[in-house]
């Protein structure tokens, strides 16, 4: 049950990410076309822009994150328990333990940050750390840890980045339609227009599209690293009383920055209505109905893995 | 005709080779884990005499409790089978239960820090055991179902690769743990 369900979420994730790479490359090329009469060029600047964003993220994104929320190092001596569960779950995941933070916020939150297992850290607020008990915390710190584990912080920082490369092209492009760009292309125009028709709305459309691709994958990471997480602490009712915990508590966040978002255990700026399309996180009932299912069958859940413990 | 030969030659070798790695790299991370789990075992052994001494003071009349702890505790150093091992572990998991049952009983010691300490100390190195166990049984599977399945199997025999054990059946001693002399009149 429980492997299906982390074996379903990889294949959605791949089949989203081969959507959005060949979705970012139809809309380069459209603007290389229309602007450049060569959909190669749209390409290479699509290319080129995804690039340098690719290394300045991945260098530096985990300082900045932290910095931002005003994260501080969570010692032993001060946070014992926290480190502990963080230990913990390293052992389980098989990892380095990662570094800890801790942030002065009353809600209860918590993200991981970092480019690679080697040099990751988990951050949660003091609200977190105050509200659950600690097989709650351990189901947090296991979720945290899933995100290290598979990757995911390289996963969305990418699709992050690709969403970007086509939000700058797409832009160029509708520059260009007020620098007489347009006219240019309108002059050799002929036989493919109903191609060109498809490459316009594409181009338009794109910004759209692509955030609403990148919020997809984004929800299918969270609902692979809840199931990871169920796997490592081999308690997936903890993390849902944790979820409910969380979502059933009214405190405002006082992190502004939705560039963080989509790493947090829950959202912070979520409204009940934006939920679906633009939702960087699964509705956490949905989230707490899929880890109450697998602690149901958690006999089969054991099977093979822990029944040799 | 030749070209065809060479291609399939070609993907055959490339499957072995990578095969013979994935294998290589697993049984490597399952020797690291279980020595994962004796560093684990040993920080257990390690640190009973520190709880007991933090203890005792408060404990007159609980001499049995601890004397049945350090008991646990000694016969899981000195076990020299497999079996007994496991049989002592479980017995010192009970003794400490037991320990920490009859200082509820103990309000000045129940509200002391030291012994909060030691109390989230303890529950952290029984879930790293825990867990280090999890983890390695989890890699063993891992490793047992690629050496059986096909058509990874006739690599693995060929190279001569065995069915690695789960944690359960085989248990190595930890050996070099020191050894606790109580004074209980001090």
């Amino acid at each position: 049950m429980i492997y299906d369900q982390i074996e379903k979420n990889k294949r959605n994730s791949v089949i989203l990410i081969i959507v959005m790479s060949l979705f970012s490359m139809a809309v380069c090329y459209f603007v290389g076309v229309y602007f450049f009469d060569k959909g190669i060029i749209g390409l290479l600047i699509g290319f080129g822009i995804a690039i340098v964003s690719a290394i300045s993220s991945y260098f530096a994104g985990d300082k900045i994150i932290l910095k931002s929320v005003r994260a501080k190092k969570a010692t032993q001596d001060n946070y014992q328990v926290l480190n502990d569960v963080v230990v913990e779950m390293a052992i389980a995941s098989g990892l380095d333990k990662p570094e800890v933070y801790i942030i002065q916020d009353s809600s209860p939150n918590a993200f991981a940050t970092g480019r690679d297992p080697e040099h990751s850290s988990i951050a949660v607020t003091d609200g977190l750390l105050r509200r659950l008990n600690r097989a709650e915390l351990q189901g947090v710190i296991a979720h945290e840890m899933s995100h290290i584990q598979n990757r995911d912080i390289l996963f969305v920082t990418t699709v992050s980045i690709m969403v970007g490369a086509v939000v700058i092209v797409s832009s160029i492009y509708r520059t260009s339609l007020w620098f007489g760009g347009y006219n240019r292309r309108r002059s050799n125009d002929s036989g493919g227009s109903l191609m060109a028709m498809i490459g316009l709305l594409l181009i338009i459309f794109a910004p759209l599209a692509s955030k609403v691709i990148q919020m997809a994958i984004s929800r299918q990471r969270e609902y692979l690293a809840d199931s990871n997480a169920a796997l490592l602490t081999r308690n997936p009712k903890a993390l849902a009383d944790a979820l409910k915990k969380i979502s059933s508590t009214h405190v405002k966040s006082k992190i502004q920055n939705t560039a963080v978002n989509p790493l947090f255990i829950s959202e912070p700026f979520s409204s009940v209505n934006v939920k679906d399309l633009f939702s960087t996180h699964p509705p956490i009932e949905k989230r707490i109905k899929k880890l109450e299912a697998m602690a149901y069958t958690k006999g089969d859940l054991m099977k093979g893995v822990a029944s040799a413990n | 005709m030749m070209w065809i030969i060479l291609g399939v030659l070609a993907v055959l070798v490339i499957f072995v080779w990578s095969t013979y790695n994935k294998l290589i790299r697993l049984k490597n991370r399952i020797q690291n884990s279980w020595a994962q789990i004796n560093v684990e075992l040993k920080r257990r052994y390690d640190l009973i005499p520190n709880l007991v001494n933090a203890v005792k003071g408060y404990m007159k009349y609980e001499k049995e409790t601890l004397e049945a702890v350090i008991q646990a505790r000694n016969t899981c150093i000195s076990s020299s089978s497999v079996a007994s091992q496991g049989k002592a572990e479980n017995v010192l998991t009970g003794a400490l239960r037991q320990l920490f049952a009859v200082a509820e009983k103990y309000p000045d010691l129940k509200s002391n820090e030291n012994l909060m300490k030691m109390q989230e100390e303890l529950t952290n190195t029984e879930n790293r055991i825990a867990f280090s166990r999890q983890f390695y049984n989890d890699i063993v599977l891992k490793f047992n179902e690629e050496i059986m399945l096909f058509p990874r199997n006739i690599v693995a025999s060929i190279f001569g690769f065995k069915k690695q054990d789960y944690f359960e059946v085989e248990i190595e001693k930890v050996s070099n743990a020191p050894k606790v002399d109580l004074n209980f009149e001090a």
